[in-house]
Formats: C-alpha cells, structure tokens, sequence
C-alpha cells in the first residue's frame, strides 16, 4: 500500500493518488508516513525527469498533485516531518532579470535529490545572494540567467561574494540558455551546467553526502 | 569599376538571401544579425531612450546597419514593437520595460502569468473577440478594467437596438478607458509610422529588412499570451480537448495575421518565435500531440500563401529535428540558437536553410580569434554546399560592437 502512494504520485495519476491519501486520513494513518510516500514518488519523478522519460509539464504537474497531498495531510499534523539533508544550496535568477522556468527546474531537481534549497527568486540582487550565504552557512550557489544582461549580473554577484570574503567557501554554479564555458570564465563562477541534472551532479560533486 | 547603385546593393543581397533560402550556393555567405536592441549600445544610448524616441531609434539602426552592413536587417519594430509612451497610456502589465519594471539598461521582459484561467476555455472558443474585449484585455491593459462591464459583443447583432447600447460607451469609466486607448493609439501609430519609415529608407540605401509580420503558432498564442506555462501544461493533463480545441480554433486566425502583415509591409518574411515546443519543454509524444500539428499547419499555410517562414528555433531541437524534414524543401529560413547546427546540417540541410548558433557568450566576453574561429566552423561545415545564412543563437542587446565588427568583417572576407 505504501508504495501505491509513490508510484501512483509518480505515474502522475491525480485522482487516484489523492483517493489513496483521503482513505488512509480516514483509517488514521500517520500523515508523516503518507508525506514520505509522496516524497519517494517525486523522487521516482525527479528519476524520470533525469532519464529524459519525463519533461516540465510532468514536472509542472506531480508538483500541483504533491500541492494538493500536502494541504490535504497538513490539517492533521501534529509535528512537522524531518528530512535529512545532503547539503544547503542557495538558489536564484540574477538581478535584473525575472526569467524563472530554468531555475524552478533546478530548484525541483535539487530538492527531489535531498538539498535543502533556499530559493531566492528572480531579479535578486548580488547583495542578497551574499546575505543568504551568511545566514544559511550554504557553501554552494547556483545563479540563473536567460537573457544575455545575466552574464554581467552573474559576474557582479560572484564579485559580491568574494568581496564578502565568502569565495573560498563558496562554490558558484552558473545555468541558462546561453550560458557556456565563455560566460563561466567571464563570470569566475566555479562550474557551468547545460540542465538541471548538470547542477545536481554539481551539487553532490560539492556537498556529497558529508553536511 | 563604378561603383554600384543602391539598387544593385538591394537586389544583390536579397538574392544572397534569397539564394540560401533557397539551398543554392550564394556569391558569398549571407549575413543576418539579429540585432534587436544592440543599435542603442552600439551607439553609445540606452535600451529607455530606444523605447521612449522614435527619432533617435531610427538614427541609431541607420547608422548601425550602415557599419555593420548585414544582408538583411533586423528590423527594429520588431525589437520596440511599440513606444513606452503608447504602453504606459493604457498601463499594459503584460511587460515590463527599460525604465518602467526593468533597468533602463535592460531589455523589455515578459511577464510570465495566467491571463486565462482554466474554466474560460468555453468563453474563449464561444467568441475569441468577444472573449478578448471583456476578460482578457482587462487583465493585460490597466486601463481598460472597466471593458468588464460592457455587454456581450455579438449584442450588436440585435440590429438597432445596438445604437441604444452605445449610452454604456458613454459610463465615466468606460469612457476614459477608450480614451487611454485612442492616447494609445495615437502614439502607436507614431511609431510604427517612425519604422515604417526607416524601412524604407535602409531600402532606399541598398538594404532589405527582414520580415514584414510576426506570429506566433497556436500552443505558443496559448501558453505564452493566454494560460501561461503552468496553466497550458496542467491543461495538457487535464483538459486536454479543450485545449487541443482552441489550438485548432487560433491556427486561421493566426494564419491570417500573418498573411494580412506580410501584404501590408511587402516583405514576404514571417518571423515566427517558437517557445515551449523545445527539447526539455516537453516530450516527443507531446510535441505530436500539441505542438507540432499547428506549428507544422501554420508553416504549410503560408508556404502556400507564397510567404517564408522565418521559424526561430529558440532553445534546442536536437531531438526532433527530423519531424522538420515533413517540411518542403527550400522554402524556409530556420534560425537556430543552441541546436547542434553542425549535425543538424546532415539531418535538415536538404530542407530549409540554417541560420544562427553563433555564441551570445563569445560576441559579448569573447576573443576575437574565438569568434573568427567559430564563424569559420560554421562557414566550412554548416555553410557547405550553400543553404546557409551567417546569424546568433539570440538576441545581441548587449554584444560588444568591437566583436560584432570582427564577426561581420570575418564573414564577409571568409564566406566569398
């Protein structure tokens, strides 16, 4: 029955998952343990999605389900449900632009692959970047860029960090449409990724399982 | 040798182009930059000015294309499609740009949302203009919030009973809302009268501008203006047959803004964006199911209505790069950003002609041997045999004028 939840979750079937979560509120299951299937079944997604099985509208649409899972479990909670971690990363789209599909993608992938992600959102400045890294302690970012006027934000928002004195702490990973090996050195960041699975493999590359 | 008229210039490199599109070998590589915003940095003015003065837009592309002198121009109301002045009259929220939402530094940039929520799908289908006018325009346009209160539209099919209805034109509210929208107008059509007019003017001087309309095909028209992303990718899970429904209802009208902008400007090009059918964006089955028939029927229509497709391949289409060889052959400019060109060459090098994939990176940070030595890769493997257009993967808003100048000399000197 456990594994129902994940897979059904996972074969992105919304009536029947949310059938299975209602019936086991009403035989009083844990709501931890129903929250832990879902989270298996978005790992199988985040699987799928690394496998080229599944693409961003099934991303779009496990994510709406697991929405829907969660507010339904919440009521009856009674404590919130303890994830280990493999490590903190820092996410955002740089200043002055508001693109946000590519970077919600890495988002997903790093959170279904067990990093703690602190998303900052779009057109965030070099300066809260910087501020979150401090407050967190996470010793890796990730910036996102779609338009060109990214390269130079990218390149400001890593100068922020070294000027903080965070740089050698601080592993920098840079993402976007037109983000290559060129911008990565204009920029100093420490590694580019053409996708999401790239900025994974970076993160775990990174943080490993150690933090 | 006496030196050539503008006339001769115009003819020569619209047959350069011409002849790629074609799949022929032209006298030298065509070269089309897809300049967009860059005449204002490579003038020295900002993206702000470029949006708020006609004048000083114009002179900026004249000189530009003037130094860079492409074979065709990227012609700049499709960069600034209208002026600051005409979106701030009716408080258009769909944008934001240089100086109002964004940098004035930076370029206009969409803003992502839901303009149509999931249960309007019947309204829409029912009566796309009435659909428009009363819900969807009140959303994107400020001003017009009060179009909500007006009747159904296809009320004035009640014949003289409509003049009674007109008293609601005449609400405070309303009233005011149609002003904001003739100030609009007034200003747009300054400007589109501004570019019309440089277009002709670059003709006059020896250099065709690159397309005459714009259009988007139907899963974009749904998933960029209307359901946005999230919204049109529930939709596929949900309620796929409403949404395939409204696809199949936009695909004319869609064809028909296309053609109606191409007789109107002369120019046969139609420069169509492509979005959320990309690698990544969705699966092969789904790019079957919703994106490809309208993207494939669009193409197909204005082929037979005699016009090129200028299809910008945006993002990557490795992996379906054969579903584009379903297309006939030589009739179409493909732009492409970062699909491997140099294998998509053997793939659709016997359909359309490739243009694009020079790096956005290395115009802007790059060196110029790094430049010289990309162009060259492309002249020699995608260029061979002709059916080969010099362009970038996107838009160069922020390239380096002294590397745009590499690029262009290099492409000239080594695509003879």
């Amino acid at each position: 029955m456990a594994n129902d939840l994940a897979n059904t979750l996972a074969d992105l079937k919304e009536k029947e998952a949310l059938e299975m979560v209602r019936k086991r509120l009403d035989a009083g299951e844990d709501p931890l343990g129903i929250l832990d299937d879902a989270r298996r079944g978005m790992e199988i997604v985040g699987k799928r999605f690394e496998n080229s099985e599944y693409f961003i509208p099934d991303l779009v649409y496990s994510g709406e389900i697991l929405k829907d899972i969660t507010e339904m479990v919440k009521p009856k909670m009674t404590k919130d449900i303890e994830v280990k971690r493999l490590g903190k990363v820092v996410m955002g789209t740089v200043a002055g632009d508001i693109h946000d599909i590519g970077k919600d993608i890495v988002v997903f992938m790093l959170d279904v692959n067990g990093f703690e992600v602190y998303d900052l959102g779009v057109d965030v400045p070099a300066q809260e970047f910087v501020d979150k890294l401090r407050e967190t302690g996470s010793t890796v970012v990730g910036l996102s860029g779609f338009l060109t006027l990214a390269f130079d934000s990218m390149k400001t928002t890593v100068d922020a960090i070294k000027a903080a004195g965070l740089r050698d702490k601080v592993k920098v990973m840079i993402g976007g449409g037109q983000i290559d090996e060129a911008v990565q050195r204009h920029t100093g960041a420490d590694a580019y990724g053409v996708n999401a699975m790239a900025g994974v493999s970076l993160a775990k590359e990174w943080l490993g399982g150690a933090q | 040798m006496t030196e050539k008229s503008p006339q001769q210039l115009y003819d020569e490199r619209l047959k350069r182009v011409n002849d790629a599109i074609q799949l022929k070998v032209p006298d030298r590589v065509p070269f089309f930059p897809a300049t967009h915003l860059y005449a204002a940095k490579h003038v020295g003015m900002t993206f702000e000015e470029a949006f708020y003065d006609s004048q000083k837009w114009s002179e900026a592309n004249k000189r530009m294309i003037l130094d860079v002198d492409p074979d065709l121009f990227f012609s700049p109301g499709f960069a600034v499609f209208s002026s600051g002045q005409a979106f701030e009259a009716v408080d258009f929220k769909q944008i934001k740009w240089p100086g109002h939402g964004v940098s004035p530094d930076h370029t206009h940039q969409f803003v992502e949302g839901e303009y149509m929520m999931a249960d309007e799908y019947d309204a829409l289908l029912d009566d796309p203009s009435d659909y428009a006018v009363r819900t969807y325009m009140p959303r994107i346009y400020g001003t017009l919030q009060p179009f909500t209160m007006l009747p159904p539209l296809k009320a004035m099919l009640f014949g003289y009973a409509g003049v009674g209805m007109t008293a609601l034109l005449a609400m405070p509210d309303i009233a005011r809302a149609l002003e904001s929208l003739q100030k609009a107008g007034l200003e747009a059509a300054k400007w589109s009268g501004a570019m019309a007019a440089l277009d002709a003017e670059m003709a006059a001087l020896g250099y065709p501008s690159f397309a005459g309309a714009a259009v988007v095909v139907p899963f974009d028209l749904v998933s960029d203006m209307l359901r946005g992303m999230r919204g049109t990718m529930l939709d596929m899970y949900r309620q796929p047959d409403k949404l395939l429904a409204t696809l199949e209802r936009v695909l004319p009208m869609l064809i028909g803004m296309a053609v109606s902008g191409s007789t109107m400007s002369g120019n046969p090009r139609v420069f169509i964006a492509l979005h959320r059918g990309a690698d990544g964006f969705m699966s092969l089955k789904q790019f079957e199911t919703f994106y490809w028939p309208g993207m494939k029927a669009l193409i197909l229509a204005l082929i037979d209505a005699g016009l090129t497709p200028c299809p910008f391949f945006e993002g990557c289409y490795d992996q379906r790069l054969e579903y584009l060889n379903e297309l006939p052959k030589g009739k179409i400019l493909g732009m492409f950003d970062s699909t491997d060109v140099f294998r998509a060459k053997g793939i659709i090098g016997d359909t359309m002609c490739i243009c694009g994939n020079m790096p956005m990176s290395l115009l802007q940070t790059g060196t110029p041997d790094e430049v010289k030595d990309y162009a060259r890769k492309l002249i020699d493997v995608v260029g061979k045999g002709g059916g080969f257009i010099m362009g970038c993967r996107g838009v160069m808003d922020e390239c380096d004028p002294k590397l745009v100048k590499v690029w262009a000399d290099f492409t000239r000197e080594y695509g003879g």
